[in-house]
């Protein structure tokens, strides 16, 4: 077993700092050493996309990426896209637009369609279409998550003041209803 | 109140209960569980598709630092014995670890238990295993060639089953008919592959005897007591935590390996162990493949249309083991005749056995499969009499008015409106307008199709249907049973809050929690966010089967409707008490109990509940202890168990296969792609789905199933494969290889409307409908894509339709390259 090697990286803007395997992956590293859980391991060989997470601002596959590789990074996992009870607008969107059944390509489907509309704040269904290709889900048939991330975007372009974040609600009649065309 | 005549929430696109913990990471997935001192294991797979074990060595592997136990064939056989037979019962009796042979490619010869997954696969990998390789089997023509080697050598043959069921006067109907319309099939082996793979958490205490098992697999409620007859452990010490699970579309149903392997290092070590199937084992070893099926069929047609009678041979590759997989062939006994008003079929059915990964739950469970063979037969019918495929269609639907519809099989369809549903499907695709534009465009060089299929969903699954293949079953009682009841707890606490209990595992995907919170706030005239809904362990619960054959929703809307009208009645009983009027004097309203003459003089269900905890001695009812009291409990809850609302044993000859799915909805596809000649790439220009599945409670979410089930039918008839070579070995062992359709593969937009007939048989009239699009999609895309290449004549026999396939299929039709 190779020597133990240092870690020092900040996650959703906390600093932590451990000694690891070198051949530790950074999915196992976020899940196991820092309780990242919702950091989800669908494929281990970099296709599923259900790992990802933003490393310096960038998505990447936590599971074909080395813990070791994040030293110094900043990382984002989607523990840190809601601030309290303020879901971030495209988590809202996700909710709202139903945007997912089981749940596990979700934590990686948000920050994939976080960093598309970071990246192009206005963009088309085909634009997003191709953005998310990368992440697989085998439950919704995207539609829903293409319509949320459009959503999101429209939401997050409106001018600050009707920024308004909404609290997690359930169980009542999303208002979203009549504009849901698929 | 009555729900079933003012519904506020049943049918309203509430939002999920179930999001907010999946939208913040919060899911709770088996792997999201942390225990003291828990073990990882890893396995050993086989690399030969089928071989003699010898001598394994695992010295090496046990003297890795961290490792606690290493288990073997012959160690796990003197643990646990094979796992628990399916409903075919023993006849290929299925280890969780090989002793003897291997059978197909990845089957698990050792297991670890380590203090961390690395040092556990390190250790698996130090492990030596002497094999004989022995020749392999892969497809049904060698399988069952003379001589050839055999997979289960006590079977004598690899043919495992072989029957034929006759249902009406087949002789007759073809003898009578005009033409015969005769064509082969052949689905090719896809399977589920959720995102997240089967795991298990075991955890066993070999002082108390108490075994603790986490697992996303969901068959528990009914089958705890096989796993206590397994690990050796009293089925009520023996407790199984609810976890959610990742995706299932049925491939997490009554898995046993998982839950094995990690059970029985967990007895060797007597510590928490987890095992969690990684990508590759899922693809190699999980026991759930989806159908591999070679169809010869004949249909009895006259000239005008009216189809008589089916004959039908089917020949399905099981793989190696004969298990949970037959119910691909029960179910589809529901629906034979499609939604068609054929009066006779003859069924040959014949599974055989080859050295692939054993056939499991998926999605439609065969049902789907036999959707596509007679809509791919109906499609060839309609062109052989130059007939317009809707019009052939609507000459052989059963009639809105002729329900309930005593099928061939003898099961029921309890309801429909088939041509209502086409016509809202033609309506809603804009038919005309695209045959139109098909025109226009094929003038310009482009290859466009459009596909119709009509397909029955059955749902609500009964256990009845394993009989149908099994004639010895009343001696199976305990494998096999015939129920299939589904439970719920209504309880009120002090300050009125409502929590719904349910007993089984319901969550894979599905939204039990919302439609249980939606149909308890109709019956309480409450909010559907003031109900809590929970999961409970099935040691010492009441009887529950879990999601699965279209089921939950609908069971679960009848256990809810039980429970409420006893929660109701004594809340008013009680109310009225504290009113100071009789019970008969007051009534149910915006969730309180109050005077029906005096809309003011209200109490709360919060003050009621209160009284019946905490406050019984108010009440005139004779106060604890007294020797009148009897028939008065404290407390507000009630429970209730459902039954199968239409259940009725097949005849000991099965010339009636009884009923068993009769909740039967329906939907119409259809699609409209464009076929590249040069790529034989399948593009898709519009997709609709119209569904009946009675009364919708979540519009939202059954659109979610609807399209979802949709895409995933168009991966099983483009790109989903599991492809074995001659000799076994699977090329389809990643997801670079097999193919799930990305973003980029699904339609842009599916449409899909629905079109209610509700169930005279359930509560509030609901009918099944999560399995709903992968029934029909694998129809309707091999019919549009045989549509669009209608210039060269082609016809779409076999799916996936691969670009590679669609090529051969055109350069055979213009002599081109073979």
């Amino acid at each position: 077993m190779s020597a133990k090697q240092r870690v020092a990286l900040t996650v959703n803007g906390v600093p932590f700092e451990e000694w690891v395997d070198p051949r530790l992956l950074l999915a196992d590293f976020l899940r196991d050493n820092l309780d990242m859980v919702g950091v989800h391991v669908g494929c281990e060989h970099g296709v599923c996309g259900a790992c990802t997470v933003l490393m310096n601002g960038e998505s990447i596959r936590s599971c074909i990426t080395l813990a070791v590789q994040a030293d110094g990074a900043e990382i984002m996992t989607i523990e840190g896209l809601a601030a309290g009870d303020q879901l971030h607008p495209i988590q809202a969107a996700f909710r709202d637009e139903q945007a997912l059944q089981c749940g596990f390509c979700t934590p990686g489907m948000l920050l994939r369609g976080y960093e598309v509309l970071r990246d192009n704040p206005h963009p088309t269904a085909m634009e997003v279409r191709e953005g998310i290709s990368g992440n697989l889900c085998r439950c919704t048939g995207y539609q829903s998550i293409i319509a949320a991330i459009m959503a999101a975007g429209e939401k997050m372009a409106a001018p600050p003041e009707l920024r308004v974040p909404q609290p997690v609600e359930v169980g009542s009649t999303a208002e979203a209803d009549d504009q849901h065309e698929g | 109140m009555d729900a079933t005549t003012r519904r506020k929430w049943v049918g309203q696109s509430v939002g999920r209960l179930e999001d907010p913990r999946l939208i913040t990471g919060r899911g709770g997935y088996i792997d999201d569980i942390r225990l003291p001192r828990m073990l990882h294991a890893a396995v050993v797979h086989s690399p030969f598709p089928h071989a003699r074990v010898g001598r394994i060595d695992a010295e090496a592997a046990r003297s890795v630092r961290g490792v606690v136990a290493v288990v073997t064939g012959p160690e796990s056989l003197a643990l646990i014995g094979t796992l628990p037979p399916g409903p075919m019962g023993s006849r290929t009796p299925y280890p969780a670890i090989c002793t003897d042979k291997v059978r197909h490619i990845g089957e698990i010869v050792a297991a670890v238990a380590a203090t961390d997954r690395y040092i556990a696969e390190d250790a698996a990998a130090l492990i030596e295993v002497d094999y004989e390789p022995l020749d392999a089997v892969t497809d049904i023509a060698s399988a069952i060639a003379p001589g050839a080697p055999l997979v289960q050598e006590a079977m004598g043959s690899n043919v495992v089953y072989d029957r034929e069921w006759t249902f009406g006067d087949v002789e007759a109907d073809f003898a009578g008919a005009d033409r015969v319309v005769h064509d082969h099939l052949r689905w090719r082996r896809s399977s589920a592959q959720p995102i997240e793979t089967p795991g298990a958490i075991v955890d066993f205490n070999p002082v108390s005897q108490e075994m603790t098992i986490w697992t996303n697999e969901k068959a528990w409620p009914q089958r705890q007591f096989e796993l206590a007859e397994l690990f050796k452990v009293a089925s009520n010490k023996l407790h199984l935590v609810p976890v959610p699970a990742g995706g299932s579309f049925g491939s997490k149903d009554e898995m046993f390996k998982v839950v094995a392997i990690a059970g029985m290092l967990a007895k060797v070590v007597g510590r928490p162990v987890k095992y969690l199937e990684d990508r590759v084992e899922n693809l190699l070893n999980a026991d759930c493949d989806g159908p591999d099926r070679e169809y010869e069929v004949e249909l009895a047609v006259m000239n005008d249309g009216t189809i008589r009678s089916m004959r039908v041979f089917v020949a399905d590759d099981y793989g190696a083991y004969f298990q949970r997989g037959t119910g691909h062939h029960g179910n589809l006994f529901a629906q034979l005749q499609g939604p068609y008003r054929i009066t006779s079929c003859g069924y040959h059915l014949r599974c055989v056995l080859t050295n692939k990964n054993q056939q499991g739950a998926f999605r439609g469970f065969g049902a789907g499969e036999a959707n596509w063979m007679l809509e791919r037969m109906v499609d060839l019918a309609a062109r052989e009499l130059s007939m317009d495929p809707v019009e052939i269609r609507r000459r052989n639907f059963i009639g809105k008015d002729e329900f309930p519809f005593k099928s061939l099989t003898g099961n029921i369809y309890d309801s429909g409106d088939y041509e209502g549903v086409l016509d809202k499907a033609l309506e809603l695709s804009h038919y005309a307008e695209w045959r139109e534009k098909q025109k226009q465009l094929r003038a310009e060089g482009r290859h466009i199709g459009v596909g119709i299929a009509s397909c029955q969903l059955r749902s609500v699954f009964s256990p009845s249907e394993n009989w149908i293949m099994n004639d010895d079953y009343m001696e199976k009682m305990k494998t096999g049973p015939s129920s299939s009841p589904e439970s719920i707890t209504l309880s009120v606490d002090v300050l009125g809050r409502l929590t719904a209990t349910l007993y089984s595992y319901a969550f894979w995907g599905n939204s039990p929690e919302t439609v249980v919170a939606q149909m308890v706030a109709d019956e309480f005239d409450i909010k559907p966010d003031e109900v809590s809904v929970v999961y409970a362990s099935p040691m010492g619960a009441m009887p529950g089967v879990g999601p699965g054959g279209s089921r939950l929703t609908v069971m679960l809307a009848g256990a809810v409707v039980g429970a409420a009208k006893k929660v109701r009645e004594k809340a008013l009983r009680v109310g009225a008490q504290m009113l100071g009027v009789g019970a008969d004097e007051v009534e149910w309203a915006d969730g309180a109990i109050r005077c029906i003459a005096d809309h003011f003089r209200i109490k709360t269900l919060a003050e009621v509940s209160r009284t019946v905890r905490l406050h019984t001695h108010s009440l005139s009812t004779p106060p604890p202890g007294a020797p009148d009291r009897e028939g008065f409990e404290s407390g507000l809850e009630a429970s209730f168990t459902y039954d199968h609302p239409y259940n009725r044993l097949p005849k000991p000859d099965r010339s009636d296969l009884g009923v068993f799915y009769p909740i039967m909805a329906h939907t119409c596809h259809i699609a409209v792609v464009e076929v590249d000649p040069e790529t034989g790439g399948v593009s898709f220009l519009g997709y609709y789905a119209v569904q009946d599945s009675g009364t919708v409670v979540n519009p939202k979410s059954l659109e979610g199933m609807v399209i979802g089930g949709s895409v995933q039918g168009i991966g099983t008839a483009l790109t989903e494969e599991c492809v074995y070579t001659d000799d076994g070995q699977l090329l389809s062992a990643s997801f670079q290889d097999y193919l799930l359709p990305t973003a980029m593969e699904a339609p842009p937009e599916i449409k899909v409307a629905f079109h209610e007939t509700p169930s005279p048989f359930t509560a509030y009239g609901v009918k099944g409908g999560g399995e709903s699009g992968r029934m029909a999609a694998p129809a309707v895309v091999p019919a549009a894509i045989e549509d669009a290449l209608s210039p060269w004549g082609v016809r779409v026999r076999e799916i996936p339709a691969t670009p590679m396939r669609i090529r051969a299929l055109i350069d055979a039709a213009s002599g081109g390259p073979a």
